[in-house]
């Protein structure tokens, strides 16, 4: 039915976090065409289960590109080649028969190996904690028709709001910065009339938090091009604008010290 | 015994809020006094954690994701309903109220419905507040599109990404409280018990997926919003996690759990490709507003769509159902297309799909308008299937979904067990035998953001002085010991079949015998294979590596084990549910024209199914169904 | 019992880095990384700017000698004095040109400095991929900066002993005489080359900064943002273009020694 092709996999091993990792390879015959990544990863596993040996740990959930839980690095390029696309939507139908395939989880020193390719994320999590939020109690809100949102705003925030949270920014920069991740969540908040009350506060408060863990930004652009939901860099800027105007002006009102 | 379901009395549109007044309170000061355990962090987890935090309680989520956020409330696309009648198309909470009884094919609890009809919109003003990007006209209003089984336009959407847009708002709202201490948050953390104590849930055990560790958590109460169990069919819409683990465990505790026949197997999903797949994706049931469902009328048809003359086009559902087509609700187009299928009338290279297609709706809006409404679903397709849906037309089938049986609760959400409450998809109580599209989102934010805080007050304001049951306490050992032995049960097996080729197989099984359509005979040999599984799955399973690092096979075994248990009680509900409703479709009960024949006189009820150990079967519980306000009649969309 | 002996230590729970308690304006700016590239990127302004206005004042070496104020000389000696008379008798002589080399070191300062602070921070945040990378958009100029940036400080420091203070020996140098030292200098091949070289790697510097700016000052707008490659690259060439002009014209003999003067 679909065309197969007989892969090399270079997949890198660790056993635990202080465990020392090392690629191991592994031949993988008649993967199909139509069989996404994971599924490639899923055929493998069963061969390795069926050999007795321990199958490949790797990160996955949704597998429809929203979840954020997928993401390794395909032949130096997070997420693969495939541009815009989520390691689980992309589909082994990019690759040529022969193909050797390196495989190796994202690196960045917040992100550390919990195993074989799946690595541990929260970082991204205390950023929003910081303030990637509106104060909006439960039962508070006025109606929803009560503030109109002019449509481009909204369709700027929903561009930004995109974001799956998956680290493939992180993992594709050279100084491993979280600008984007943190910068889609300001965007989403600060651009929309309802995020205004908190904007410097959270542009402050976010950006410092990131700080604690990432690297920063020295503007290569490498996170937009992995991102799988293209995520412009442009709302790093704005980020860096809310964040600026934060300092500048203090956000002090009078009397307040 | 069933339980009270603790219906309030008086007029169905006065029952919310006397209920509300009639329940007791815990004043604000004590509330901290309290520790509430959520095992989830979906739609209703997140946001009943994050109004638990706000109203003042102790609360500690589990999840077994890394993030909350991955929950899998986050696939949803198509959008949420809410009565706001902002179309002034003669919407209106009954109007909603009656669309879902009548789409759950009357097998829903009417009050249950009415007061989620009546938060419905509020949901949309409390997720537009939290900054949910909600599509807008140019005017900044709110944008509305239409879903099947509604004749108006009430659903609320965010692209195709509402479920990512909502969960998101309730997942930001949880962190906030993370951020002020109100909520512990513990990630990667799987339950795997529920401990009971003097006949009140008091807290779960879990097991740490990164380090192995078996923990005991105590609280005074516990709410479950653990998600469905479509999984069961192993390829389902569902994310590759999803499980019923949590709720079997606490079914197996003592929770009775209600219609698990109840499944719903969604029209609109891409066609397996071939047996390597691991799961069918979903396409949003808003494509059926722009999108024109047909086949091709000859079997042996050979020319590609484009090349097919209308004469030849047979538009199954426009024409068995002109005042609905394309969007009449999920069951029966579902059903139709397997229908289609199933004379022969497939398309694509296994011919097991119908298509949909864009051709008309590009012609009249322009492709610009349609890639702006549908522009990432229509791209997520052409990257699973490599074609281009703005030149094909799409192929789709009926795939599973959601599935509306679940743990049973009383109006207060709360299960068998006191003191243990479940919500959303994990709980039954809404959405009778069929859901409707974009009501999900609606019931999970729903029970999180406006029942679970009232009701859960109710059941703690008497145990003030209840004290939390300490971890070191025999009833959490022996929870404790009794996972730790099964973790090792698994891995000291040692046999030669992995838990994924047990999940196909018993897949196949659901799917072939408890599916879209169910009969008697196959219903009972459904159950014999399912246990002849299982025997094989204790005796065959093989599962590499340890149990004290991160091991998904392991995780997928216990998982799996409580899938065939879980299968067995489904086939045994199909079977005794001799009558068809909604998702569940019996060959033997059916009308002239094939549509589902309900039997109300003798099934009007909720089949509450209680545990009486491994070695016998469930028994059975009635809770009769009583509808005052809508009439109950066959189901029409003609 | 298996009471939880040890919590998970997740990855949020171990900063790389303490959080500092907050300075007060506006070292709380520069306190953060994001601040720091504010500040990188107002000094490449500052620092740009002295470029380019380095780059036209040289260009008066193509003028050779001309007359002023009665006097014939080489217009870029003329050049130079004016430097130093500049806002005179408002300012005493020089003053001014010290106040703008202040500012110019202090803003080097402050560039050094934010690189440093960055550049450690980011190597500590980063782990490097065993497997190769594959490249999307980071440009060689933009993964060079920091190697660049020291070259064109080493550059930068032979420069001035070479011609500001003629620590480098090799020909007569003589305060004062711009004019004359350049030629003298640049006379020089493996000087001359150095020099090209140098200001080759100094325009791809200035090519990611220029690009890079916008952003770190967060004033790009997606109106313009096809504009910020072409300004950079025009920005880059033209600085490329004038200052590798003059080693090569020094050396063909078209910026020479004039007879008209002395």
């Amino acid at each position: 039915m679909s065309n197969t092709l007989n892969l090399t996999l270079n997949i890198w091993r660790q056993d635990g976090p202080n465990g020392p990792g090392r690629f191991e390879t592994y031949k993988a015959p008649g993967i199909p065409e139509d069989a996404s990544f994971l599924e490639m990863l899923d055929l493998v596993n069963e061969e390795l289960i069926a050999q007795g040996k321990v199958p490949v740990e790797f990160p996955h959930d949704c597998r429809e590109g929203i979840c954020g839980s997928c993401g390794v690095m395909i032949n130096g390029q997070a997420h693969g080649p495939e541009r815009g696309t989520a390691t689980c939507q992309l589909h082994m139908r990019k690759f040529s028969d022969g193909d050797t395939i390196d495989v190796e989880p994202w690196r960045a020193a917040a992100f550390p190996v919990i195993r074989d390719l799946v690595v541990d994320r929260s970082p991204l999590d205390a950023i929003i904690e910081a303030g990637g939020y509106i104060s909006a109690p439960t039962g508070t809100a006025q109606d929803a028709n009560e503030t109109p949102i002019p449509k481009e705003v909204a369709d700027s925030a929903m561009d930004a709001a995109a974001c799956i949270g998956c680290g493939a920014c992180v993992a594709a920069c050279p100084n491993s910065a979280a600008q984007l991740f943190t910068a889609a969540k300001v965007w989403h908040l600060n651009s929309l009339p309802q995020g205004q009350p908190e904007r410097y506060r959270r542009a402050q408060n976010m950006v410092e938090t990131m700080e604690l863990f990432f690297g920063s930004c020295t503007n290569h652009g490498e996170c937009s091009e992995a991102c799988p939901k293209e995520i412009s860099q442009d709302f790093i800027a704005y980020l860096n604008r809310d964040h600026m105007k934060a300092k500048f002006f203090n956000r002090k009102l009078a009397s307040q010290r | 015994m069933l339980p009270d379901a603790r219906i309030p009395a008086g007029p169905m549109a006065e029952k919310w809020d006397n209920h509300k007044f009639d329940m007791k309170l815990v004043n604000p000061a004590n509330k901290r006094r309290f520790k509430i355990i959520v095992v989830g962090s979906g739609l209703a987890g997140s946001s009943a954690a994050a109004t638990f935090g706000e109203l003042g309680y102790q609360v500690e989520v589990f999840t077994f994701h890394d993030s909350p956020r991955r929950a899998h409330s986050i696939a949803a696309q198509g959008g949420i309903n809410a009565a706001k009648n902002y179309r002034n198309d003669g919407d209106s909470v009954h109007r909603l109220f009656y669309d879902t009884v009548k789409g759950g094919d009357y097998r829903a609890r009417e009050a249950n419905v009415h007061r989620l009809a009546q938060v419905s919109v509020n949901i949309i003003d409390q997720m537009a507040a939290q900054g949910v990007p909600f599509a807008r006209e140019y005017g900044g209003l709110l944008d509305n599109r239409s879903f099947g089984g509604a004749q108006v336009s009430r659903t609320f959407y965010a692209r195709g990404q509402t479920g990512q847009q909502l969960l998101l708002g309730a997942y930001q709202q949880m962190m906030r409280q993370v951020h002020l201490g109100k909520v512990k948050l513990h990630t990667k953390k799987e339950m795997l018990d529920v401990v009971v104590k003097d006949g009140e849930a008091c807290g779960i055990v879990t097991r740490d997926l990164v380090s192995g560790q078996v923990e005991a958590h105590s609280g005074h109460a516990v709410v479950l919003a653990t998600g469905g169990y479509g999984n069961v069919f192993y390829l389902s819409t569902n994310a590759m996690a999803c499980n019923v683990t949590a709720a079997w465990r606490a079914h197996r505790k003592g929770a009775y759990f209600a219609n698990p026949c109840y499944t719903q197997i969604h029209p609109t999903c891409i066609p397996a490709s071939d047996e390597f797949q691991s799961k069918l994706t979903l396409m949003s049931e808003s494509l059926r507003n722009d999108g024109r469902i047909w086949v091709p009328r000859n079997p042996d048809e050979t020319r590609s769509a484009d090349q097919i003359p209308e004469a030849d086009r047979y538009y199954f559902l426009e024409e068995k159902y002109p005042a609905f087509g394309n969007l009449v609700p999920r069951d029966v187009a579902s059903r139709n297309a397997k229908t289609v299928v199933d004379q022969g009338l497939g398309v694509g290279p296994l011919k097991n799909g119908v298509y949909l297609d864009f051709v008309d709706a590009i012609n009249r809006d322009s492709a610009e308008v349609i890639e702006e409404k549908y522009g990432n679903l229509l791209q997520m397709y052409e990257r699973i299937t490599g074609e281009d849906p703005y030149k094909t037309p799409m192929r789709i089938y009926p795939a599973t979904h959601y599935t509306m049986g679940g743990l049973w609760v009383d109006y207060n959400l709360m299960t068998t067990i006191p003191g243990l409450y479940a919500a959303g998809e994990a709980n039954f109580s809404d959405h009778g035998a069929n859901r409707l599209g974009a009501s999900a989102l609606m019931q999970g934010l729903a029970d999180g953001y406006f029942v679970l805080p009232y009701t859960i007050g109710d059941y703690l304001a008497p145990r003030l002085q209840k004290k939390l049951v300490d971890p070191s306490d025999e009833v959490f050992t022996q929870a404790v010991a009794g996972v730790q032995d099964q973790t090792a049960r698994f891995i000291g097996i040692g046999g030669t079949r992995s838990p994924d080729h047990f999940h196909r197989e018993l897949g196949k099984l659901v799917w072939d015998y408890i599916g879209m359509a169910r009969n008697a005979t196959g219903l009972e040999k459904a159950i014999s294979e399912i246990k002849a599984l299982k025997d094989e799955f204790w005796a065959d399973l093989r599962v590499l590596g340890t149990a004290d690092s991160l091991n998904s096979s392991l995780e997928k075994a216990g998982r799996i084990a409580d899938f065939f248990e879980l299968a067995e009680l489904m086939a045994r509900d199909a079977l005794d549910r001799r009558e068809s409703c909604g998702g569940h479709f019996r060959e033997e009960s059916q009308t002239e024209d094939g549509e589902a024949l309900r039997d109300d006189e003798n099934f009007a009820h909720v089949s509450a199914w209680e545990w009486n150990g491994s070695d016998q079967p469930q028994t059975k519980h009635a809770e009769q169904l009583v509808f005052d306000e809508v009439h109950l009649t066959q189901r029409s969309y003609k | 019992m298996a009471a939880p002996t040890k919590a998970r230590v997740d990855s949020a729970d171990r900063p790389l880095r303490p959080k500092g308690k907050e300075l007060p304006f506006p070292l709380s700016l520069y306190q953060t990384a994001v601040g720091k590239k504010w500040v990188m990127a107002v000094t490449g302004i500052m620092l740009l700017g002295f470029v380019v206005f380095h780059m036209l004042g040289n260009l008066k070496l193509y003028l050779g000698v001309v007359e002023h104020n009665g006097v014939l000389d080489y217009d870029a000696n003329i050049y130079g004095e004016w430097l130093r008379d500049l806002l005179v008798p408002f300012l005493p002589r020089t003053v001014t040109l010290w106040i703008l080399r202040i500012g110019l070191i202090g803003a080097f300062g402050l560039h050094i400095h934010a690189m440093y602070a960055l550049t450690m921070m980011n190597q500590q945040a980063n782990v490097t991929y065993s497997s190769k990378r594959d490249w999307k958009a980071a440009t060689f100029a933009s993964r060079s900066m920091r190697y660049t940036g020291v070259i064109v400080l080493a550059y930068l420091i032979f420069h001035l002993a070479d011609l500001t203070w003629g620590f480098i020996p090799g020909y007569d140098y003589e305060r004062g005489h711009p004019h004359e030292n350049v030629v003298g200098s640049l006379s020089n091949p493996v000087v001359a080359a150095f020099y090209i070289i140098a200001n080759a790697l100094l325009a791809m510097h200035i090519f990611h900064g220029a690009y890079s700016m916008f952003q770190s000052l967060g004033i790009n707008n997606p109106a313009y943002n096809k504009l910020r490659r072409g300004f950079a690259a025009g920005v880059a060439g033209i600085i490329l273009i004038g200052n590798v002009s003059f080693p090569i014209a020094v050396l063909a003999g078209i910026i020479d020694l004039s007879d008209k003067v002395k």
